[in-house]
């Protein structure tokens, strides 16, 4: 019964959606008063009606109703409670689902907070929502239904992959989901724009806290997907350049430049076009990304079962979305006149460069991920494009990029002059070379420029903030107050660039690991980077839907107890499938981590991990995050203010 | 702005809707490709699947006492399963059964000991049986680099022409077989 509601549930969410897309862009372009005033009513109705269809997948899944056929393949009643909830959407129809629910809930939210917004403009940006809304419940629907019966139903699931099994990974979706849907809302307003014909300041300053909160989620999650991939793949790295992997990675680099351009077209009235364009690639990337993943056509650890057809299928709707959009745009941008004069020492100036280089970083990813594609497509020919290709074009990009991160912030708007602001930056730029320098041993040049980027990161992202309180210039207490005084847009712009060095010192770090791979019989011991790995025994446990294998590592430094580690091999009967489970300590500075591998009489063999840092990485996208979510803070309050502009180029 | 200055903003702004158009057109046609089955995006690249087996002849394996060439696998007359596999390999433990499994329905595969001592090829086979019909033995490992061998176990299906079907680099599972080999033994049949 529940599963027929919630298939019920599906289908009105669809109809629902085609009529919040028909019904709100017909009424904005026809000047419809009452059309126009349906629309956030429509948003909220399909967001309801979607929620119950998930919440009956969740339901069916958690009272292991295994006639259900999504929840039979991928469900186990042994399965503990929270992947029997969170294991919903880690499956190609439950996926797509969620996908689905963001989708609404970015509608929905549109329709709740959106009140300032001009009528006819809300009514637009929710009517491009519905309408995409309305082709991916489409596809939900017909080709990859979650509420399909089997009759008669099995005794038991097949169970969900092992490797799915584990908290980090049972939030990564719904963070990462998130944040690329949410790059919807910016879309639908770039759309929305391009169809009234205008884009002022206001528009600027509506669309930047959505791609700023989208952007955070979207920061989160792909950190929370490096970070399963160092605990749980035990492969000891934490980024693969996997074309999964790229493909979040790439809105993620065009997000970040749209942010940046939505400053420009809030302050200064310039990059109209530029913005507009960014706003859909993002979402576009966002939506290739998942049609890459399900297709099949990408090779990865994410590898959703796969079938050509939905492929075809979801290239149609892909095609629909983008190709409207891009048409819309090469139709209707030319009157996107720009405004406001540049001159290239400028905050804008500076902010165009760090869109250059963020969109040529995206572009050599988006090269190196299709070009084995296309080779094969075209020529016939079998490459592959690793970690060495991506490292030696994005490295010499990002340097250039690291260095006006910290330089931009200290220019002013419209003209600046270099040389001051570089003075500002003097002890900035020292501290960076000291700690260069510190770390240049051997002949490898990658540690110490690295290292010197994040100091020099860190630090210059705070540059601004110790000129503008006049630190040391002032009495202490005086320079408090202008802190606090300072907006929070300021301190997260701040917090935000200081995480990216956070990150890049992490992953200097993991650029001085060293690791070994060891046979040990109990009680025989190896030393690796300074430590005594001793194994001590082994031995089996049990778990509630797995049997392990357990190593007890004891790591000691100069005779000294340090800790001990486990780390163990689960295999799942159900499955048939083994995973190992990585034993990680870490004291912030470094991880110690230890993995166990196959064992041969009485011998087992253990890869060894000392990572410097590495928990940096992840420590510093949240740091981001952190600093967006401020910066989303003071846009909050601020939103209201500012009265809206006249027309400035009528359509 | 003048005439050209305009058509070039115009050109310069279709530009993103090209590029769009040709990646969607490509990837449509890589999804034809992966129903029909000659665009595989996934799979370690064999440049010999389609191909004449490379001519070799390789000496006897204990226990079998003749060893076998590229003349022996043209005269079989039906398809054969070639199994490169080594003593000193894990996965060709894991592998053994569904070998076993594969010789009782009557599939002949011929081995090919990679790498290795026969006296020791011969005791890994008494330990985890023989599913072989025929054996020989490459300790220098010269017709595997001829193959194009990634490591061991790996198998390559050659039809009655010699011709090269498939190749599969790492151990057989059941559902390799079920998936991918037992439709070629059809096909091939």
């Amino acid at each position: 019964m529940i599963p027929e509601l919630g298939h019920f549930a599906l289908a009105l969410a669809c109809a629902l959606a085609a009529a919040q897309g028909a019904v709100s862009l017909f009424g904005a372009q026809a000047n419809q008063p009452r059309m126009i005033a349906a629309a956030p009513a429509l948003a909220v109705g399909q967001l309801i009606a979607l929620a119950g269809a998930f919440g009956a997948l969740v339901w069916s899944s958690v009272v292991d109703d295994f006639s259900v056929l999504n929840v039979a393949e991928n469900s186990h009643s042994l399965k503990p409670l929270l992947y029997k909830i969170t294991g919903t959407w880690g499956n190609h129809e439950g996926s797509i689902l969620l996908w689905c629910l963001i989708l609404a809930l970015c509608g929905g939210v549109v329709a709740a907070f959106g009140r300032e917004l001009p009528s006819a403009l809300r009514a637009r940006v929710i009517g491009v929502l519905g309408a995409t809304s309305a082709g991916f419940l489409l596809f939900a629907l017909t080709e990859s239904n979650p509420f399909i019966r089997l009759w008669p139903p099995p005794a038991d699931g097949r169970d969900m992959n092992p490797l799915l099994q584990d908290p980090g990974l049972a939030f990564h979706p719904p963070i990462l989901y998130a944040g690329y849907v949410g790059f919807a809302i910016p879309f639908a307003f770039a759309v929305a724009a391009l169809l009234e014909g205008r884009i002022d300041a206001a528009w600027g300053r509506w669309v930047r806290p959505w791609a700023l909160g989208s952007w955070c989620l979207l920061s989160g999650g792909i950190a929370l997907g490096s970070w399963w991939a160092y605990y749980e793949l035990g492969w000891g790295g934490y980024w693969f350049w996997d074309p999964v992997e790229n493909a979040s990675l790439l809105p993620w680099l065009t997000g970040t430049a749209l942010l940046h351009s939505a400053i420009v077209v809030e302050k200064r009235e310039a990059l109209k076009v530029w913005t507009v364009l960014l706003a859909i690639g993002t979402f576009s990337l966002s939506l290739s990304g998942t049609f890459l993943v399900r297709s099949g056509i990408l090779n990865s650890v994410h590898a959703f079962a796969n079938d050509p057809a939905r492929g075809v299928f979801i290239l149609g709707l892909l095609a629909l979305v983008i190709g409207t959009a891009l048409a819309l745009f090469a139709l209707r941008a030319p009157v996107l006149a720009p405004s406001g004069l540049f001159s290239p020492i400028s905050r804008e100036g500076a902010l165009v460069l760090n869109n250059i280089f963020l969109c040529s970083i995206a572009a050599v990813v988006l090269t190196g991920t299709t070009y084995p594609l296309f080779a094969q497509l075209l020529a016939g020919a079998q490459i592959s494009v690793g970690p060495p290709f991506f490292e030696a074009t994005v490295f010499p990009l990002a340097v250039p990029l690291f260095a006006a991160m910290s330089i931009g912030p200290v220019l002013s708007w419209k003209r600046a002059a270099l040389a001051p602001a570089l003075m500002r930056l003097w002890w900035v730029a020292l501290v960076a070379l000291v700690v260069g320098l510190s770390a240049a041993w051997g002949f490898r040049a990658l540690p110490p420029l690295a290292f010197g980027a994040a100091a020099w990161l860190i630090l210059g992202a705070f540059a601004d903030i110790v000129g503008r309180v006049r630190l040391f210039r002032l009495p202490l207490g005086a320079s408090r107050s202008r802190a606090a005084g300072l907006p929070l847009a300021a301190w997260g712009a701040a917090i935000g660039h200081a995480g990216l060095g956070v990150t890049v010192a992490g992953i200097a770090g993991m650029s001085l690991a060293s690791h070994a791979i060891v046979a040990l019989k109990p009680g025989q011991s190896t030393p690796l980077a300074g430590y005594t790995w001793t194994l001590e025994e082994l031995h089996d446990a049990d778990g509630p839907n797995y049997m392990a294998r357990v190593a007890i590592i004891e790591v000691a430094r100069g005779g000294r107890h340090v800790i001990t580690l486990t780390p163990s091999r689960r295999s799942f009967p159900v499955q048939r499938t083994t995973v190992t489970d990585a034993a990680i300590h870490t004291n912030l500075l470094f991880d110690l981590y230890a993995v166990l591998g196959e064992e041969r009489d009485g011998t087992a063999v253990l890869r060894l991990h000392v990572n410097p840092l590495a928990p940096w990485i992840w420590l510093g996208a949240l740091v981001m995050a952190i600093g967006g979510g401020l910066s989303l803070a003071d846009r909050r309050l601020r939103v209201g203010a500012p009265a809206r502009r006249p027309l400035a180029v009528p359509a | 702005m003048s005439e050209a200055v305009q058509l070039r903003r115009r050109l310069l702004l279709l530009t993103p809707l090209g590029v769009a158009a040709a990646g969607g057109v490509a990837f449509l046609a890589m999804l034809r490709g992966m129903q029909s089955g000659n665009f595989d995006p996934r799979g370690v690249p064999s440049p010999l699947v389609g191909r004449r087996i490379p001519d070799f002849s390789l000496p006897a394996q204990p226990p079998d006492g003749v060893g076998f060439g590229s003349a022996d696998l043209l005269a079989a007359g039906r398809p054969v399963l070639v199994n490169f596999f080594a003593s000193w390999c894990v996965p060709c433990v894991l592998e053994a059964p569904v070998l076993m499994q594969l010789k009782e329905a009557g599939v002949p595969i011929w081995g090919v000991a990679y790498k290795d001592q026969p006296d020791a090829a011969a005791q890994f086979l008494r330990a985890n049986g023989d599913p072989y019909a025929r054996l020989a033995r490459d300790e220098p490992g010269r017709v595997a680099i001829d193959f194009g061998v990634y490591g061991v176990p790996e198998s390559y299906f050659v039809d009655r022409s010699g011709i090269v079907r498939w190749r599969w680099a790492g151990g057989l599972s059941a559902d390799t077989v079920s998936q991918e080999l037992q439709p070629l033994l059809r096909k091939y049949a």
